[in-house]
């Protein structure tokens, strides 16, 4: 039985033998006088005091501390250089009941990961960051860091760090509290056993705040490094209280723990049976039925439709293709542009046919469907002999006249107009070429149009085009 | 369950909610923006995360953290992203994180353009990032794949514990085909090695630092016979008319379709002319296509490249048959029949057999 009450001992949440040593377990691999064993207590400890051992998960980073993991006896997970809070967001997402704990060094969260240090805090990231600023580059050997105070000599600043040249010292928790969803943001020093007080208590608010699910909370600790400082480790205690702190002022520079909301809950996931059923609620359709009456003629439909940006190109070849999916055929619909190219010429190739088709592009097409001129006069000399070719014109253009094809040429576009929307001119041009070629059942296009029409007006309006490019085409066949 | 006329970016996204992944992690970029766009829409509906990241090199780095958590997530990319993505890459690799990354291949080097092109081959099967490591590559040729090669792309990386890529253009990306899905969706338990914030996972550990050689040898071992492993169990390949062929065409995803159309097409003509079609890049089916060494006069690899995959058909050929190699790239595709053009030169200057005409050519 004791004899003596423990006031004072080893944090539970660190291992009892540090296996990074190999001799002295009882020891860190840190130097003398570093500041992240210190810095390491006071977050054992608040990991401790709120006995949250078990759901702590520490994201560890490039540099002296990339081997956090041999001493926090807790979830551990060591990343690339700078993408600890990308890294920590994603477990974060994914694991909501954990705290999730990045621990970043100068170099890491303030050089080459400030892209992600800045929109997590951005995104208000329910996570905890501790960010240790000893103002260079330990583990490498003494290179300059963002935050090396002007004047300073490192290995790459030989004759100091020169503002015009490499700029100033860069405040990571000014920049930070800047930001509209960071919940709290302070910035504490391992100077003298008061401030490491202050920054004991710093260490377990933010820690807190995760687990009371509040938001992005950031503890910039100000730290000596006495080897690459060159300095005895009382001294360098002393240069981070006198001067390092007059670089960087000591403080809370953001703080809405007490009216911070903690993130709402997602919406709960839906059984693994009812899961597929999401991906029927977008189309606000029904899915394609397999057909009544499936195609028994050949197809072999090589289509390829052309004209401008607006014209409805590929709408028309998505319901020739919607229509031969009903009529039991094989299909294929291939746009010719990316969605982001706008006014220029677009085609598609749309393919049907009883067999299954090798090449969904269309090179040597049986129908053209040209909307302009240029394409018309792109397309037409492809155009297999025997070929159909519908185009939107009152006339062919000169030049452009083959005599071992059918041509269509009416104003499809125009005329659309009469049923009171040229919008519809790519349906009145589909129209004619399905009765000119007779291949495809009315039923099997009506299906389709009903599942492709964003409206009932659309659907009234795609139906009745149609119906009147049927009837033009009885009309008048110019040669 | 009917068929459903859809597009290869968005059956991707389906199939691979489908196969239980429940994050979802990218930065938008044409032509793969529609994956992102589909699983913003789908993945919240599924219980999923999605996050427009704020770089490819921030998502896939959330990758690492979504993996490292133990659920199946993937990100979609092209080209210009992907290159940026090979740090995390080679990170996944070396901590043994598996994840499916689809890239959506577009035109290059630098910016290029959005047009299809098959250029990213050496970025993506030989691995651009640092270090040994291998990325198990899937190259889907039809919208069906994409939904199909997505799933079997989770099973993969889940089995071996490694990033998995789903390699296809911007033509496999933006074309729509019928496409059967899943009935069922399914959801694997996390792995046991995963980091959960839980008791039970409390001791486990994600890293792929190894700082003494002894160990990071062992390490690197350890994955060098993983990926053998993998060369013996997952080569998946497609054959079209190879039996009697002599001269066997090589291509993989959009390019392997035209060349299907080329095989019906040069067969036509009393050319025995047969396709193989690689499914896995890597691991690339060397062994079947050195069986056909054995068989074939010659070799044309035909791609949307200057010529990366034939470096891997003549390694498998390794010197037993000529190899020739056709290609156009910056977004320009060949057609059949140009490459039908190229068959007959061939035909010509290795004085292959012109058989007699099928008597049906279905043309």
């Amino acid at each position: 039985m004791s004899e003596f009450d423990i006031l004072h001992q080893r944090a539970k949440c660190f291992y009892d033998s540090f296996e990074r040593k190999a001799e002295l377990q009882h020891q860190t691999h840190y130097c003398p006088g570093c500041g992240h064993g210190i810095a390491h207590k006071l977050i054992a400890q608040a990991i401790d005091e709120l006995g949250i051992q078990d759901r702590t998960i520490l994201v560890s980073p490039v540099g002296c501390s990339v081997f956090a993991y041999y001493y926090f006896d807790v979830g551990n997970v060591q990343v690339a250089h700078g993408r600890a809070p990308a890294v920590a967001t994603a477990m974060k997402r994914a694991l909501p009941h954990g705290v999730v704990l990045s621990y970043q060094g100068d170099g890491d969260l303030a050089a080459i990961g400030t892209a992600e240090i800045l929109h997590a805090a951005n995104r208000g990231e329910p996570i905890t960051v501790f960010f240790l600023n000893n103002a260079i580059y330990g583990m490498t050997g003494g290179q300059m860091a963002p935050t090396t105070p002007l004047g300073e000599k490192t290995t790459t600043t030989p004759f100091g760090r020169n503002p015009w040249t490499e700029g100033y010292p860069l405040h990571v928790s000014e920049v930070l509290s800047s930001l509209e969803a960071p919940v709290y943001i302070e910035r504490v020093a391992l100077g003298n056993n008061k401030m490491i007080q202050q920054a004991a208590k710093a260490v377990r608010k933010a820690i807190a705040n995760q687990v009371q699910g509040l938001g992005f909370s950031l503890v910039e600790i100000l730290s000596p490094c006495p080897t690459i400082w060159k300095m005895e480790p009382a001294d360098a205690q002393k240069w981070v209280r006198e001067e390092l702190t007059k670089v960087y002022p000591l403080g809370v520079f953001r703080d809405k723990t007490k009216e911070a909301q903690p993130r709402p809950a997602p919406v709960p996931a839906p059984s693994l049976d009812e899961l597929p059923k999401i991906f029927s609620a977008k189309e606000g359709r029904p899915p394609a039925l397999a057909p009544a009456a499936p195609c028994r003629r050949t197809v072999d439909l090589r289509v390829k439709v052309a004209g401008f940006g607006g014209q409805g190109v590929l709408m028309l070849g998505q319901v020739l293709a919607e229509a031969g999916l009903d009529a039991g055929l094989e299909v294929s619909w291939l746009p010719s542009y990316g969605p982001e190219m706008r006014s220029g010429t677009s085609h598609c190739h749309v393919r049907l046919s009883n067999h299954e088709i090798d090449s969904p592009l269309v090179s040597r097409p049986n129908v053209l469907m040209a909307m302009n001129e240029p394409s018309l006069r792109k397309f037409l000399p492809a155009v297999e002999p025997g070929g159909w070719i519908f185009y939107n014109g009152t006339s062919l253009p000169e030049g452009a006249m083959r005599t071992d094809v059918t041509f269509i040429v009416q104003p499809f576009i125009a005329l659309a107009d009469r049923i009171g929307d040229t919008r519809a001119g790519n349906m009145v041009m589909l129209g004619a070429m399905l009765e000119a070629t007779g291949l495809l059942e009315s039923e099997w296009v009506a299906s389709a149009l009903a599942r492709l029409s964003k409206s009932e007006r659309w659907l009234d309006l795609n139906r009745r085009a149609i119906e009147f490019g049927r009837e033009v085409i009885h009309r008048e066949v110019s040669i | 369950m009917p068929k459903q006329l859809i597009k290869g970016n968005e059956a991707v996204v389906r199939g691979a909610i489908l196969a239980g992944c429940r994050a979802f992690y990218a930065y938008p970029i044409t032509p793969a923006s529609e994956i992102s766009e589909a699983a913003a829409y789908y993945m919240p509906q599924a219980g999923g995360a999605f996050l427009q990241a704020e770089s490819e090199t921030a998502a896939v780095n959330m990758l690492y953290g979504a993996a490292s958590a133990g659920v199946r997530c993937m990100t979609s990319s092209s080209g210009p992203g992907i290159s940026l993505m090979q740090e995390g890459i080679s990170y996944l690799a070396g901590s043994e994180l598996p994840c499916v990354i689809a890239d959506i291949m577009r035109g290059g080097p630098g910016l290029g353009n959005i047009a299809p092109e098959q250029g990213d081959y050496m970025q993506v099967v030989k691995g651009g990032g640092h270090g040994c490591y291998h990325t198990l590559v899937l190259a889907p040729d039809s919208v069906q794949e994409m939904c199909d090669l997505t799933t079997l792309a989770f099973e993969l990386a889940d089995q071996y514990r490694n990033p998995v890529f789903v390699l296809a253009d911007s033509f496999i990306g933006q074309m729509m085909e019928p496409v059967e899905f899943p009935e069922r969706a399914i959801l694997p338990p996390p792995p046991s090695w995963a980091v959960r914030a839980t008791a039970e996972t409390r001791k486990n550990l994600i890293t792929s630092i190894y700082l003494d050689p002894d160990a990071l040898e062992r390490h690197v071992r350890k994955l060098a016979a993983k990926y053998e492993r993998a060369e013996a169990e997952v080569v998946r390949f497609e054959q079209v008319e190879t039996g009697d062929a002599d001269l066997v065409l090589v291509g993989y995803g959009i390019a392997a379709r035209i060349l299907k159309a080329v095989v019906r097409l040069a067969r036509a003509e009393g050319l025995r002319v047969g396709l193989m079609r690689p499914i896995t890049l890597y691991p690339f089916p060397k062994e079947q296509i050195g069986d056909l060494a054995r068989t074939a006069s010659a070799f044309l690899a035909v791609e949307l490249s200057t010529g990366k995959m034939v470096e891997d058909v003549r390694l498998a050929v390794n010197g037993r048959k000529p190899v020739e190699f056709y290609g156009r790239a910056g977004g320009s595709v060949p057609s059949a029949e140009e490459v039908l053009g190229v068959i007959r030169n061939i035909a010509e200057r290795y004085s292959l057999v012109r058989g007699q005409s099928p008597e049906v050519a279905h043309v």
